[in-house]
């Protein structure tokens, strides 16, 4: 494997882009606006007194650092590698997408918007966003694909009891690409008094290398954590990956570091036919996707695949620039876990740990059972635990409760 | 000299039809474009529908779902437009998002293009510095005009790099926006023209965005070589589909 020193590299280039990925793909009505806030955002990301407002909040309003735990039961089930997990989910909103939003959220303000827009897939990224514009004083518009709306409905009451005005995305498949194409569409008949806070480590630039820099603090507080308590550096990082923002945030601090193996999670949904999965990185080709440059689930005309997994959050035909710029480079192995693995990590967490973790989550935990099953009992696997199950718990009842003894 | 110079340089007050291939039927592609040929169209941007449009009204996505689903692709359209130079003398250009011409292949789509007789080429999420460093070569041994188009935002500086990279006409987006009162806007887009027209530009220009109807076109007309009609007409064949009485009398309520 080839662990180049990625610090020596500016990611990305002035352009947007990780090696031949992201840029900005996107119609001149856009580009100005995009430029727009690049320039604003590299005014402020190194403006002592946003940075200081951020911290603030993190530290009283999110509650980070979020802990470490050290999943012993978990892992002396399995007879492996020692499995720790980084509790995103215990963030305020259950979730890490609240490490971007609130960035965003301020950034907007900054920039004199009155209202604050998103897509959102699971809901998290929608509720994380709708909290950070009550708090910060913004309106919010989110975008979601009707089939989410129903599957994710307790985010949905979340977001309209926060104050936001959900949108349904009625076309296509009705999931989170329609949600993305969806909120452009309503970006561009007012970008002057809007801000678009896209919800992944996607879209044209500066939205991967912003989003990335904002989640970033999981991987550098989680490094030090880490250290403190074992005295190392962990053997293995493992997240999911569905636009990779959390993955990209556990990473970032490590990647660097070249005894580290970094895995990234892709959903396998039911099968790798076409339609049934959205492992992106494992079979997708270069495209264009909502304005950059990734791996791209597409058919033979170039239009995106649809895709179906579990897991609204991970259900999306691109993926973030830099994953697909790390896989070329072989500094990050790119996994799958299908749905059945995923809902019976799901339950093992449960039960072993007392932690529902979200199904998106439960992708990486059961990634890092898997591998902890290969490893001795000297290793150490770190999970990124990005968001809690809690907007789950029903639509896992209904769909395999009794496979797991439990009855409506 | 190709179709395009020659059009520029004999006519004025061009009227120009935007419409998606494959719509309302999949075969309806060639018999729209030779009607808009018969009712005397001057140029044709001849939409390749893609499902996933950033800067498309309703009209226009809604017409390219009901292609892709009528099963339309670019290798179905250069079928349907493999024999088209035999009826159509008119400039026709293709239109549309850049990936699924990446996925076709470039080389091949540009090769495919020349062989067919189409003359241009709109990709708008295209970046201009992207295809100044990959592109720009490919389309201009293969003498495939790449048209830019800029918006009320573009800068003078940009505008006039365009202009210097440009080979057919340089498509002048009306508004970047659909909201605001609609007198200021109307006074800020002549602002606008104005400024394109007071750069000395050597390319012509069109304008699009907006323009549905005579008094649209004409005030177009006043401060460009001519207009791009896009939503109106696709909203007419998806009512009357390919029929040419219906097209004619709609290009002459126009011109």
């Amino acid at each position: 494997m080839n662990k180049s020193l990625l610090a020596n590299e500016v990611m990305p280039n002035a352009e947007g882009f990780f090696g031949k990925y992201g840029g900005r793909f996107v119609p001149p009505m856009l580009e100005p606006i995009m430029q727009e806030i690049t320039e604003a955002y590299e005014k402020i990301k190194d403006d002592p007194v946003f940075k200081e407002e951020l911290y603030y909040l993190q530290k009283h309003y999110t509650g980070r650092p979020s802990p470490v735990f050290h999943a012993k039961n978990l892992s002396d089930k399995l007879g492996g590698a020692q499995i720790y997990l980084k509790r995103e989910d215990l963030n305020h909103t259950g979730a890490h997408k609240i490490n971007h939003c609130l960035g965003e959220a301020l950034l907007a303000k900054k920039m004199g918007k009155a209202k604050i827009i998103a897509e959102s897939g699971a809901g998290q990224h929608g509720v994380a966003l709708a909290t950070a514009a009550a708090l910060v004083g913004l309106e919010c518009d989110i975008h979601m694909g009707e089939v989410d709306i129903y599957k994710e409905h307790p985010n949905v009451v979340r977001m309209r009891i926060l104050g936001a005005n959900v949108i349904p995305a009625t076309h296509g498949l009705k999931t989170l690409k329609e949600a993305v194409d969806s909120a452009f569409e309503a970006y561009l008949t007012d970008p002057v008094n809007q801000l678009y806070a896209i919800g992944s480590v996607v879209g044209p630039h500066p939205f991967p290398m912003m989003v990335r820099d904002f989640q970033a603090v999981i991987g550098r507080e989680a490094k030090e954590q880490f250290q403190e308590m074992t005295g190392k550096l962990p053997d293995n990082l493992v997240a999911c990956v569905g636009g990779g923002s959390n993955a990209i945030g556990l990473f970032t601090a490590f990647l660097d570091d070249a005894d580290v193996n970094i895995y990234g999670v892709e959903p396998a949904g039911t099968s790798f036919e076409t339609g049934d999965h959205a492992a992106t990185l494992k079979l997708g080709k270069p495209g264009m996707i909502h304005g950059f440059k990734c791996y791209l689930l597409q058919n033979e005309q170039g239009e995106p695949a649809p895709v179906n997994t579990v897991a609204s959050g991970l259900d999306y035909p691109g993926v973030g620039p830099q994953h697909s710029y790390l896989k070329d480079i072989e500094r990050v192995n790119y996994e799958t876990i299908n749905d059945k693995e995923a809902i019976d990590a799901f339950m093992k967490l449960a039960r072993q740990e007392g932690i529902i973790p979200a199904l998106e989550s439960s992708h990486a935990v059961a990634y890092a059972l898997k591998l902890a099953a290969k490893l001795p009992k000297d290793q150490t696997i770190l999970v990124n635990l990005s968001g809690r199950g809690d907007k789950d718990i029903d639509y896992v009842v209904e769909k395999f409760g009794k496979e797991y003894g439990i009855e409506e | 000299m190709n179709r395009l110079q020659q059009l520029f340089r004999d006519k004025k007050d061009i009227c120009s039809v935007y419409f998606t291939a494959g719509y309302p039927n999949i075969d309806d592609t060639l018999p729209v474009l030779k009607a808009l040929e018969d009712a005397g169209t001057d140029l044709v941007e001849l939409g390749m529908p893609f499902s996933d449009p950033l800067a498309d009204g309703p009209t226009i996505q809604a017409s390219s779902e009901q292609a892709l689903e009528n099963g339309m692709s670019i290798k179905r359209l250069f079928e349907q437009i493999k024999d088209m130079r035999q009826t159509i003398s008119m400039p026709v250009v293709l239109m549309g998002y850049f990936n699924p011409v990446f996925k076709y292949g470039i080389e091949n789509f540009i090769a495919k293009c020349k062989e067919v007789g189409v003359d241009g080429l709109i990709l708008p999420d295209l970046p201009f510095d992207e295809y100044r460093e990959k592109y720009l070569e490919l389309f201009e041994e293969a003498g495939i005009a790449n048209i830019f188009l800029i918006t009320p935002q573009t800068s003078d500086e940009r505008i006039k790099l365009i202009d210097a990279n440009s080979n057919g006409f340089i498509y002048v987006v009306s508004s970047a926006s659909v909201t605001g009162a609609k007198k200021e806007v109307e006074q800020g887009q002549i602002n606008y023209f104005n400024r394109v027209n007071n750069i000395g530009l050597q390319s012509p220009r069109l304008i699009g965005f907006g323009i549905s109807n005579r008094s649209t076109f004409k005030t177009a007309c006043q401060h460009a070589s001519g207009a791009i009609i896009g939503s109106a007409f696709v909203k007419l064949i998806g009512e009357h589909g390919a029929e040419g009485s219906k097209i004619e009398e709609f290009i002459k309520s126009i011109k």
